[in-house]
């Protein structure tokens, strides 16, 4: 799943850095709190086994072998946020010193692969698992599910991501400059691969070792464990995804919603004459993705992308609001504060 | 799945990686064009590089940087069979396997008609050699950059470069213990080929395999608490002192000046 440079345009490769980069700032933020001290030495024995993991040939069914990325079981062990550095630390040392990744594809790679993975996994196990103990068979079912599920994500992100390129960049010819395969065809031929073979690999692997743990290393399935609240916010962030993954629902709906009516559509509901107010604004601000739609590219991944663009505004600018508020709240209350301490 | 296969597959693999890293270690250390610059003028002139070559939309050009490259190679006293079979090895001959059906079902001209109906288009041939050529070039300047810095260096650039300590510091430490985690899989894997007469059904193995993770797992974390303990010992507070003792001279200036008449003069070629 290690993308190289030469199949995505460095714009999206700017543009996937830039997706990633918030997270790596909350999972810094989150180890640093937790392990503390500890950060340096802990996350960096984690990314070497991590990485060494990852070269593990698993003997499969049939007489073949296949590689595990084990980014679900480090998520379990160590908590999301941990398996977030210490897998990034671990594409970072596989593109630099292995050329394994592209440098530039770096942040399409972290993004899919350290982000994606281990918090798709994470959510997953811990929806299935609920509040069972350590030693229940609804973990290892967490667990398995978790893998695959998790792998799976990651790779329908890489997808996305290849099968965009000829959409968005080729020659005045029609040329695909970078990965030549659209939609269409990437979906599939990737999804494919990972839903028969590396997804029952990695549900695998990661099942086994979580049951090793269950039978005789427990504590370690406790240290990644989160408060109650922070389960519920998990619950809560994964709502959202599942409901934007469910906005082509609205592609079944027929019409306009009521009010929501353009001019042409006024026409052919029997109204005689158009509002002069009305087509004088129409038009004024032309929408970037029109009718929840991206150019070139099919009905159901436009809306689905559509659905998380719009999320991600909202989200970052209610984030910005809140921030903006509580900075301005404090700063009220300070006042008194200070005022007290100079009397 | 034969046993002996599948140990010895692990086993190779583990080498290979070892070799690798000494080997690149080794290139590293030797008089040569690229290893004699500072390793941040060399960082940010391949990292412009590896732009370069995402950014060419010219087949000719792009071939133009591999040649560059090869050139680099040769003037920093590599050997140009070792570099091409690292280089050309895997990853370009997997993305020529990736590209064949490309050929045939990019929309375009057609120019070879095989049968009746499939042909293959121009569109899809110059798509499927611009992502071939581009990933060479881009693998062949990455591999380069490593092969003539020592890693310590690297990780001084990165640095230099504002990363975060504390990530250079997890990177750096990650990278000493890979080798350490490599070798003790190593040994796991030869400690049981040496004591394997019969030959065992993939399940078993898979259930072998179980447990050897999850041993490493939890020996990595006892290991990271022993190593915090040494550092606690060794006076360490939480706070990241690092030495970077990195030195540009006119080499490096006159390296990196070279290095922007290239990309300026590939992608004015190119766009203009």
């Amino acid at each position: 799943m290690h993308i190289p440079d030469g199949y995505l345009s460095p714009v999206t490769d700017g543009v996937m850095l830039a997706v990633a980069a918030p997270f790596w700032t909350v999972a810094l933020k989150k180890v640093r709190r937790t392990l503390n001290q500890r950060t340096v030495p802990v996350l960096a024995l984690f990314s070497a086994f991590s990485f060494v993991t990852m070269m593990f040939n698993v003997p499969l069914p049939g007489g073949t072998t296949a590689h595990a990325v084990g980014g679900t079981l480090l998520a379990i062990v160590l908590g999301p946020w941990a398996a977030v550095v210490g897998i990034s630390v671990v594409l970072g040392i596989q593109a630099l010193f292995f050329g394994d990744g592209g440098l530039l594809a770096f942040g399409a790679n972290c993004f899919n692969m350290a982000i994606v993975l281990p918090l798709v996994g994470y959510f997953v196990y811990k929806v299935v698992s609920g509040g069972s103990e350590a030693s229940s068979t609804r973990r290892l079912f967490g667990a398995v599910a978790g893998g695959y599920l998790a792998i799976n994500a990651a790779a329908l992100f890489t997808a996305v991501e290849l099968g965009l390129q000829p959409l968005l960049f080729y020659a005045a010819d029609g040329t695909p400059l970078y990965a030549p395969y659209n939609l269409a065809t990437a979906l599939p031929s990737v999804m494919a691969g990972h839903l028969l073979v590396a997804g029952p690999v990695e549900a695998l692997v990661t099942g086994l070792v979580v049951l090793y743990l269950q039978r005789s290393h427990s504590t370690l399935l406790q240290t990644g464990e989160s408060s109650k609240g922070e389960g519920r916010r998990w619950a809560l962030w994964g709502a959202l995804a599942a409901l934007a993954m469910a906005t082509p629902i609205g592609l079944l709906a027929s019409g306009t919603a009521w009010g929501e009516w353009g001019l042409e559509e006024l026409k052919t509901l029997g109204l005689g004459f158009i509002p002069q107010g009305l087509q004088k604004i129409e038009g004024w601000w032309p929408a970037p993705l029109p009718d929840y739609g991206f150019p070139r590219m099919g009905a159901v991944i436009g809306y689905i992308m559509s659905a998380f663009v719009g999320m991600g505004l909202i989200i970052f600018l209610l984030l910005m609001g809140g921030r903006w508020l509580m900075r301005k709240n404090t700063s009220r209350m300070g006042l008194p504060v200070s005022r007290n301490a100079s009397e | 799945m034969k046993s002996e296969g599948f140990l010895s597959r692990n086993i190779a693999g583990f080498s290979q990686a070892l070799e690798s890293v000494i080997a690149a270690d080794d290139l590293s250390r030797q008089p040569g064009l690229l290893q004699g610059l500072d390793s941040r003028t060399k960082a940010a002139s391949f990292l412009l590089l590896v732009v370069t070559a995402g950014l060419l939309r010219n087949l000719v050009l792009l071939g133009g940087l591999f040649a560059i490259s090869l050139v680099l190679v040769y003037l920093s006293k590599i050997s140009l069979t070792f570099f091409l079979k690292r280089v050309l090895l895997f990853i370009p001959l997997f993305t020529a396997v990736v590209a064949i059906p490309a050929l045939f079902t990019t929309p375009g001209t057609s120019l070879w008609y095989i049968g009746s109906h499939v042909s293959i288009t121009q569109q899809g041939l110059l798509s499927a050699a611009f992502l071939l050529v581009r990933v060479t070039d881009s693998l062949s300047l990455g591999i380069l950059l490593v092969l003539t810095t020592r890693w310590t260096d690297l990780l001084a650039a990165l640095r230099w470069f504002r990363l975060p300590a504390l990530i250079v510091s997890i990177v750096g430490m990650t990278y000493r213990y890979i080798f350490l985690f490599l070798h003790t899989a190593n040994n796991i894997f030869m400690a049981r080929r040496s004591r394997t007469i019969a030959r065992f059904s993939g399940a078993a193995n898979r259930h072998w395999l179980a447990p050897v993770l999850a041993v490493t797992l939890a020996k990595s974390q006892h290991l990271g608490e022993e190593v915090y303990l040494a550092m606690l010992a060794h006076g360490y507070s939480g706070e990241i002192v690092t030495l970077d003792d990195l030195q540009a001279c006119g080499r490096d200036f006159l390296w990196l000046a070279a290095t922007l008449v290239i990309v300026i003069t590939l992608l004015w070629v190119n766009y203009l």
